[in-house]
């Protein structure tokens, strides 16, 4: 009955998302206004007295991110719900799996725009200082699977939301107890990472590893539930 | 929303003499078992308080045991449709966070003493705070989260239970200061009569309460059943 392979039904959808996105704009210039905010927010609160240390930083990192994601991630899912295209989705005849790995990756995307604002602003703001090509990447490369993980768990509880009522408190509540173990990882990691010397950057080889586990653990899981959770009663 | 089939019969219930003998043996382990917990040998270092030993131990236990009940019948609800697993999940679900409490509350007084802080982040303690969350998390959105709600809160179980392993291992993987599970096997032998009594008499009160909670679960939900078809049959309004 489906007309497009696997990966194609995955890269429409996700096209779908990116364009949605491209022609209204809301939901980037918002989250990303909304992040900034966020670690402004952070340095009136810490600066002022002794310079903010590495592990500050990187909690710092995470938690911008996590809010800021949060905020767009449930938007983005309103916006679906409002004009009904959710239902549309799932009676198109795409994999549910297809759709739950566009939505993966649309979020995934935003957030990853997200970081392009943190980082920044924390370098900016904090004065953190990442160090060699070397150090950037593994950031980046702890940063993408975070947001992986992240995302994994996100999207499936932001489509299966339905016709759940309190909807807005509902996803962060859902959502961040599950995510907690990406938020550990994350912030130790970057911690790890900024530090910078040789034992701190086996401990963020194993904080990485661990994202990994974590991260196919949570996609196998979202895959496996995806269908059974939108279905209605 | 039109109700063809009959309410749900109201499943044979457990005998109540059953669920009163269990309430007695378990009333009577709880009687006996400060007594044997007074009489077992005073822990060296730790002294005194090393007694919560006894209640904290299988309240925690209890409080894994209620998640994974938990998780596998959210899964049978979630896959097979089956309402009676519904019920049975939500009943443990709520037993998870009563005995998790206990666990959460009894814990950092006894590490107070201990270890000389009321909360250390240490891999057992976070994920033991993480599942006792998460199934907060469950009831809230089975509460709240209307229509729906009941999908949502069992794929949340679903994960809840997948941290069940991960606190039971986490001792054995990680340097961290909680004992290990191995505790147990190895206890002086002076020490397990009362363990093993307490252990038994939580149990006990588990399986009453775990009843007790599944049989008002069908209650309302037959309940639920018969008002909507009065509803249907024109015999009340709204």
């Amino acid at each position: 009955m489906t007309s497009a392979s696997f990966p194609r039904q995955v890269a429409m959808l996700l096209w779908k998302d990116v364009r949605v996105e491209l022609r209204a704009g809301e939901l980037i210039y918002a989250t990303l206004l909304f992040a900034i905010i966020i670690v402004l927010l952070f340095s009136f609160a810490f600066l002022g007295g002794a310079p903010p240390t590495v592990e500050v930083m990187a909690g710092v990192l995470w938690v911008a991110l996590s809010l800021s994601g949060m905020l767009g991630i449930s938007r983005s899912f309103e916006r679906e719900r409002e004009a009904d295209t959710l239902r549309a989705l799932l009676l198109a005849p795409v994999e549910r799996s297809a759709l739950y790995l566009s939505k993966l990756l649309s979020v995934s995307l935003l957030m990853l725009l997200l970081c392009a604002v943190v980082v920044p602003a924390l370098c900016l703001l904090f004065g953190m200082q990442v160090g060699d090509a070397g150090a950037w990447g593994r950031l980046i490369l702890l940063l993408t699977l975070g947001i992986l993980g992240f995302a994994a768990v996100a999207a499936l509880f932001g489509a299966s939301l339905g016709r759940a009522r309190v909807r807005e408190v509902l996803l962060p509540l859902l959502v961040y107890p599950l995510v907690v173990p990406v938020l550990l990882a994350g912030a130790r990691g970057t911690y790890a990472i900024l530090y910078g010397t040789p034992e701190s950057l086996d401990d963020a080889a194993r904080w990485l590893k661990f994202l990994l586990v974590f991260d196919s653990l949570a996609v196998m899981g979202g895959l496996w539930l995806f269908e059974p959770l939108c279905a209605t009663e | 929303m039109a109700m063809s089939t009959d309410p749900p019969a109201l499943t044979k219930p457990a005998p109540l003499t059953t669920l009163w003998l269990l309430l007695a043996v378990t009333s009577v382990g709880m009687l006996l078992a400060p007594q044997l917990i007074l009489r077992a040998p005073t822990e060296p270092t730790m002294g005194f308080v090393q007694r919560i030993f006894y209640f904290h131990v299988p309240c925690a236990w209890l409080a894994m045991l209620g998640a994974l009940t938990c998780g596998v019948a959210s899964a049978l609800y979630l896959f097979k449709n089956s309402d009676k697993a519904e019920h049975v999940a939500v009943s443990a679900a709520e037993l998870t966070v009563v005995f998790g409490l206990i666990a959460i509350v009894s814990g950092p007084l006894w590490a107070r003493k201990a270890w000389g802080v009321w909360w250390q982040w240490d891999v057992r303690l976070t994920t033991t705070a993480l599942l006792w969350i998460i199934f907060i998390a469950y009831l809230f959105a089975r509460r709240y989260g209307g229509p729906g709600g009941r999908r949502l809160g069992a794929g949340l179980a679903l994960f809840g239970a997948a941290d069940v392993p991960m606190i039971y291992v986490s001792v054995s993987l990680w340097r961290t200061i909680h004992p290990k599970t191995s505790v147990v096997p190895t206890l002086d032998p002076g020490m397990r009569p009362a363990f093993w009594l307490s252990m038994v008499s939580l149990h006990v009160l588990f399986i009453v309460l775990m009843q007790l909670r599944v049989r008002l679960e069908r209650a309302r939900a037959r309940y639920n059943a018969l008002h909507l078809q009065a509803q249907d049959a024109g015999l009340i309004d709204d």
